[in-house]
């Protein structure tokens, strides 16, 4: 449903400066009815990878096709076909929701009875009926975001592009803006997200791909992205530093362990194993053969930030 | 077709946002009533060299300037709420749409025009009292200089507020360009008034024709050569400013 190849977008900051390659040759193929999430720090080239898509930029290089319709050649064609969310939506606010529905479907070039009646059912839809006639300055952050997808929608589009839409929301408007997305895919749409966040990223994204300085790094659904780096993670708390290098001494030769160091600012290892199941066991028995008892021994799963730090040697939060 | 229609669009929606904030009546109002009620009135002994006997004398000359005046400047500020819309996202949102992009710049163009049409016409009326007599088809066709003017003015701001896109950097460049202009069209005083080197750099500014058409109408000159030349020289620089400014619209959105 979105194809890319090699699209790049460069910008000259300032008139003379020299130019900074935002995006640097992205290669996407979101599949039909997906919801695909570039995920990556900000300033990685996320929203300009969007707006190129979005028919906002046009690209320095490379092809794009976006719902069938190829990006440079007919973006008039790929705008009837596509629905865009901006981060910072883009209502007026003495408008109520209501106008800015009718509007939003007329631009689209739909008639005004057809409006009215897709203005109405995106009110119910996006659960603003009770509102939808108050001005959009009136509105929480929560509400906003609603009828930012609402209008989004308003059209029908085949594919929907949000950039980071969830920015700035309490955690359950949040999840409703998730739960809002997830039902727009069971309608068959296709969404390309951008987020920095990760919990995100993992909770609503089939797919994921990694941005990091303009280009794709890796991409996968969340579970792929994280077998692919580290298997699990165990840490094993001990009683002293004394214990800690000994501990050392008699697990780094067991098979299972792929890495191992020492925790950070307290006594005990952290480990990386291929899997915990098999691992702990394993662990635990040459623990005792060594004579040493364990405090507590505490299984992590490898989160997403494990997955961007092994590939760009970066915590994404701190990126 | 589509262009009309989507200019429809957007200049309702336009006018509809216009109508719940009305305080930009009052605020637009309250500068030129000033100078009616507060300039005007001097003009009489000062005009009195270029045949003004009486204030409405003074009036018939003084009048069709300021509307002039207000035509020009209220539209060359008229970027600043579209620095706004930008800042809101709300073009942004457009420009994903199949809209036309001509459409978006001229709908908003014409609700200016239309704010400045109906403040002028409220000043008319307003001075009529203080002695001003004009026809009615001098009026109409007064009318239509004038939202030319403003149609002009408009899109000229537009196309500045895309060019110079923050509101610090918007309104020095605005007032450079507004001031000459204003002063070098003879909207205070009459340009016949002047030496012949400013009568000469006044005849190349695109809003002298216009300013000199509307006081050979207020005259009540309507077969005056000013008229004519009036209104097809504005004519001429409006479409020349609506489609530079359209063009900077599409290209910069494309």
């Amino acid at each position: 449903m979105i194809v890319t190849k090699g699209l790049r977008k460069s910008f000259r900051p300032r008139r003379g400066a020299a130019t900074v390659d935002a995006v640097r040759g992205i290669d996407l193929n979101v599949a039909e009815g997906e919801i695909y999430g570039l995920l990556g720090p900000n300033g990685a080239g996320k929203t300009t990878t969007l707006r190129m898509l979005a028919t906002l930029l046009a690209p320095d290089g490379g092809e794009a096709t976006v719902a069938g319709a190829d990006l440079r050649a007919e973006p008039g064609e790929v705008r009837r076909r596509i629905g865009y969310v901006a981060q910072g939506g883009g209502t007026t606010d003495q408008a109520t929701a209501r106008e800015e529905l009718v509007l939003q479907a007329r631009m689209y070039g739909i008639r005004k009875a057809e409006a009215l009646q897709r203005a109405e059912q995106g009110l119910a839809a996006f659960d603003l009926a009770e509102f939808g006639d108050r001005p959009c300055k009136t509105y929480s952050g929560g509400q906003r975001r609603r009828l930012d997808l609402a209008l989004g929608v308003v059209h029908r589009p085949r594919v929907l592009f949000l950039d980071e839409p969830t920015v700035g929301l309490d955690p359950r408007s949040r999840a409703q803006v998730w739960s809002e997305v997830r039902r727009l895919r069971e309608q068959g749409m296709t969404v390309l997200i951008t987020t920095h966040y990760l919990d995100e990223a993992d909770a609503l994204c089939d797919r994921i791909g990694i941005v990091d300085h303009g280009g794709i790094v890796t991409e996968g659904t969340p579970e792929q992205l994280k077998q692919e780096i580290s298997g699990d993670a165990v840490t094993i708390g001990l009683p002293g530093a004394e214990d800690t290098a000994h501990a050392e001494r008699a697990l780094a030769e067991l098979p299972c362990v792929q890495r191992l160091e020492a925790l950070p600012g307290q006594d005990g290892l952290r480990l990386h194993v291929d899997s915990a199941a098999t691992a702990i066991p394993q662990l635990l028995r040459a623990l005792a053969a060594a004579g040493l008892e364990p405090d507590h021994v505490q299984l992590q799963r490898p989160s997403l930030d494990d997955v961007f730090l092994a590939l760009t040697g970066r915590p994404l939060v701190h990126a | 077709m589509k262009l009309a229609r989507d200019t429809w669009l957007v200049y309702q929606r336009q006018l509809l946002l216009m109508a719940r904030s009305p305080a930009w009546l009052a605020v637009g109002l309250l500068q030129p009533l000033c100078y009616l009620l507060l300039f005007a009135p001097l003009l009489t002994s000062a005009l009195a060299a270029s045949g003004a006997h009486s204030t409405a004398d003074a009036y018939r000359i003084y009048v069709p300037g300021l509307l002039s005046a207000l035509a020009v400047m209220g539209g060359l500020f008229t970027g600043f709420t579209l620095l706004g819309e930008l800042h809101a996202g709300v073009i942004e949102r457009s420009r994903v749409t199949p809209v036309s992009r001509v459409a978006l710049l001229l709908g908003r163009a014409l609700r200016e025009t239309t704010a400045l049409l109906v403040q002028s016409l409220l000043i008319a009326v307003l001075a009529i009292p203080f002695g001003l007599t004009v026809g009615l088809t001098d009026l109409l066709l007064a009318m239509a200089l004038l939202a030319l003017m403003a149609l002009m003015a408009s899109s000229v701001s537009y196309g500045l507020a895309l060019l110079v896109p923050t509101d610090a950097a918007l309104g020095p460049v605005v007032n450079t360009i507004a001031q000459p202009l204003a002063l070098l069209s003879g909207t205070l005083l009459p340009i016949a008034l002047a030496p012949a080197w400013l009568r000469t750099a006044a005849s190349w500014n695109p809003c002298y024709w216009g300013v000199e058409g509307m006081r050979a109408l207020f005259a009540g000159h309507l077969d005056a050569p000013e008229v004519w030349r009036g209104l097809l020289l504005t004519g001429l620089m409006t479409a020349l400013a609506v489609a530079w400014a359209a063009r900077l619209f599409a290209r910069r959105i494309r």
